[in-house]
């Protein structure tokens, strides 16, 4: 059953997810965009979420990423019960405990690469020495040590993909949410990104990657398919031919 | 509160940035809050202005001296039970001045008599004419804030001996002598001669309400000698009839009203009335004559503000607006900064201060603009009391700070409101 690289072990449960559901209504009808999803995600794994369009992928990672709350279930974050948190309680966790990778890099267009490294730190109230201290070690991480000052505009893809993520780890999350990283890449680069998230992954991260790319997913220790709003499949390593077989389905 | 503190900052940074790379945007927005920031200050100088014209007027009158007049100082309806009045005689003064001197413990200091008629004034080839001639007696300068810039004021051997010599304003002085000095001259008044003793300092003009500066004053003996005719009936071609009254200084102006009563009193008994009938004189203080004009003044100064206010207000509406466009514009980067953590206050302070610095800024430039149109006015026009303080400036500051807190208040929660996801999704 094991994948192409060897599964480290596994950490305490950051995610807790029970039968989580998230309806939404359109005009007069409902649409039920998850069913009854259980999850668990451990510090330390690296996790694929698979799904063609409609599939509910989308809306597990909004959940996940506590930018949405479900309609109904269970939903513990290190502990913590999401449901019933508020805005700015969300907000907190979101900035502390979870990073974000967009596919459109999502960078404010004006700042420098340190200045869109340092957002998260301002957020969390760091003073400014620390936070520009860390923000650049951060960039240094991702190999754009030599690029701090740098407008978005004046890097290439793949280096404002690095500004990203270096962004996304520089509070030190639990977890690290990737959102189809290399969508806005060519294949190259995004091998190159995918190799960074790797070495993240090996230095200790917890990497959940949002794809409907196989070849991306296979990076994963765990992948999980999901159809229709349900977790249809979810299993250790990337198997080529059952995820094929789920494919052609 | 040290995050408040790095937000603020933050805010203000990207607010900056906001503005440099909206160049245009932001100048066209700014320009509304520059008018308006300019209307209403320069409203408000004027009303300032026109404020310390009144009180310059007005302390021409004194605090401390009761007038007796035949006509109150005030709006009457029934003007018929004023207008068969006696006429008030300058030697009431005299009288008066004996009752005081008899009484113990009075309240009043003087009576001085003053009669006036507006006469034209003579000197080589200049004439100005219409000037508002008084006759008086020394003592009129301890009941007046008369003030020479030149030469002195009439004595006391002048004034009873009506000595032909005239104390002239600054303003008649600058028409009939606007190259040397007019000390030692010697005037016409309706074709008698003056020698002119002093000159007062100039006190700005305002509304033409009082002021020393378009007067000439004259030893009363002299003024009845020339002018005065004793017959009410009198018109002379060019001339209305001699307008007298009498004016008290009082001791203590707290005790206006003790003073009023006391004065009135002795003119009941100057006049000769009985008990049971009524004053046939008014007597006067400058706080009637303030409580007339205080609505008028308020008037202008509500009404003026308010039509000024209308276009801080479009301004402001610039503001409002341009700021929902750059909500609008920046709903991707509002959903990703909340992504990474940023709360509802933080969005909402950003876009607050966005809309703020701009109407700062509009605020900084339309006070420069103010200042120098203020500049201009005071060179244009020396005798407006134009005034640009402090107070305006920390005010049309705060008008600013306000502005933009109030016009960009409604964008801003509609940001701090956006979902997350939908304002990810936002392209």
């Amino acid at each position: 059953m094991d994948g192409p690289q060897s599964v480290r072990p596994v950490g305490p449960v950051v995610i807790d997810i029970e039968n989580i559901t998230k309806d939404y209504v359109m005009g007069e009808e409902t649409v039920h965009a998850l069913r009854a999803v259980t999850l668990q995600i451990r510090r330390n794994e690296y996790l694929a979420v698979m799904g063609p369009s409609g599939s509910g992928k989308s809306t597990l990672m909004n959940m996940l990423g506590c930018l949405d709350t479900p309609s109904s279930g269970r939903y513990e974050f290190n502990g913590r019960n999401v449901k019933e948190m508020d805005d700015d309680e969300l907000a907190a966790i979101r900035n502390r405990e979870i990073g974000f990778v967009f596919q459109t890099f999502n960078l404010l267009p004006r700042a420098n690469a340190l200045r869109n490294v340092e957002l998260p730190l301002i957020y969390a109230g760091m003073d400014p020495e620390s936070r520009k201290e860390r923000a650049a070690q951060a960039l240094n991480d991702v190999g754009l040590g030599d690029r701090i000052h740098h407008k978005p505009n004046e890097l290439s893809g793949g280096q404002r993909q690095r500004v990203a993520i270096a962004r996304a780890l520089v509070n030190n999350p639990s977890i690290i949410l990737a959102d189809e990283p290399t969508g806005n890449l060519d294949s190259k680069t995004g091998e190159e990104i995918m190799a960074l998230l790797e070495d993240l992954y090996l230095r200790g991260n917890t990497i959940i990657l949002v794809t409907h790319e196989r070849d991306i997913a296979a990076h994963a220790r765990r992948t999980i398919h999901l159809r229709d709003g349900l977790i249809e499949m979810d299993h250790m390593g990337f198997i080529p031919e059952l995820d094929a077989a789920i494919a052609a389905t | 509160m040290k995050r408040f503190l790095y937000e603020l900052e933050e805010s203000w940074k990207i607010a900056a940035a906001q503005m440099r790379s909206n160049m245009t945007r932001s100048t066209l927005t700014a320009l509304g809050v520059i008018i308006g920031i300019v209307a209403v200050t320069l409203m408000g100088t004027a009303i300032s202005g026109i404020s310390i014209g009144f009180d310059n007027s007005m302390s021409v009158l004194g605090d401390d001296v009761l007038y007796v007049t035949q006509w109150p100082w005030k709006p009457v309806d029934d003007w018929w039970n004023y207008r068969d009045r006696k006429k008030i005689e300058t030697d009431y003064a005299e009288k008066i001045n004996r009752i005081i001197a008899a009484t113990s413990n009075s309240n009043l200091i003087v009576a001085v008599p003053t009669s006036s008629l507006m006469r034209s004034v003579k000197y080589e080839g200049n004439e100005v004419d219409g000037v508002f001639t008084l006759g008086t007696t020394s003592d009129f300068t301890l009941t007046s804030t008369i003030d020479p810039k030149e030469g002195r004021f009439f004595n006391e051997i002048e004034s009873r001996e009506g000595a032909q010599v005239v104390v002239v304003g600054y303003d008649v002085a600058d028409a009939l002598f606007p190259s040397e000095s007019p000390i030692d001259k010697t005037v016409l008044i309706n074709g008698q001669n003056f020698k002119v003793i002093g000159v007062n300092t100039r006190q700005g003009t305002f509304l033409g309400l009082f002021s020393w500066d378009s007067m000439v004053a004259i030893p009363l003996t002299a003024f009845n000698k020339y002018f005065s005719s004793k017959s009410a009936s009198d018109v002379r071609p060019g001339g209305a009839s001699t307008e007298s009254d009498v004016r008290v200084k009082v001791k203590d102006k707290k005790k206006l009203a003790e003073s009023k009563d006391e004065l009135m009193g002795i003119m009941r008994r100057v006049r000769g009335l009985s008990p049971e009938k009524r004053e046939d004189f008014s007597i006067n203080e400058q706080q009637a004559f303030k409580s007339t004009l205080d609505p008028v003044k308020n008037t202008i100064a509500i009404a003026g503000l308010f039509i000024t206010g209308l276009s801080l207000f479009v301004g402001a509406i610039g503001i409002m607006n341009i700021t929902f466009v750059s909500v609008k514009e920046r709903t991707k980067e509002i959903g990703t900064r909340k992504a990474l953590g940023a709360r509802r206050r933080t969005i909402l302070l950003q876009f607050l201060i966005e809309s703020t610095a701009l109407c700062l800024l509009g605020g900084f430039i339309g006070l420069a603009v103010a200042y120098f149109l203020c500049f201009g006015i005071g060179k244009a026009f020396p005798s407006f009391p134009i005034q640009f303080s402090l107070g305006l400036v920390v005010t049309s500051m705060v008008v600013s700070v306000v502005t933009g807190l109030i016009s960009g208040f409604a964008p801003a929660w509609t940001a701090s409101r956006l979902d997350p996801v939908t304002a990810l999704r936002y392209e």
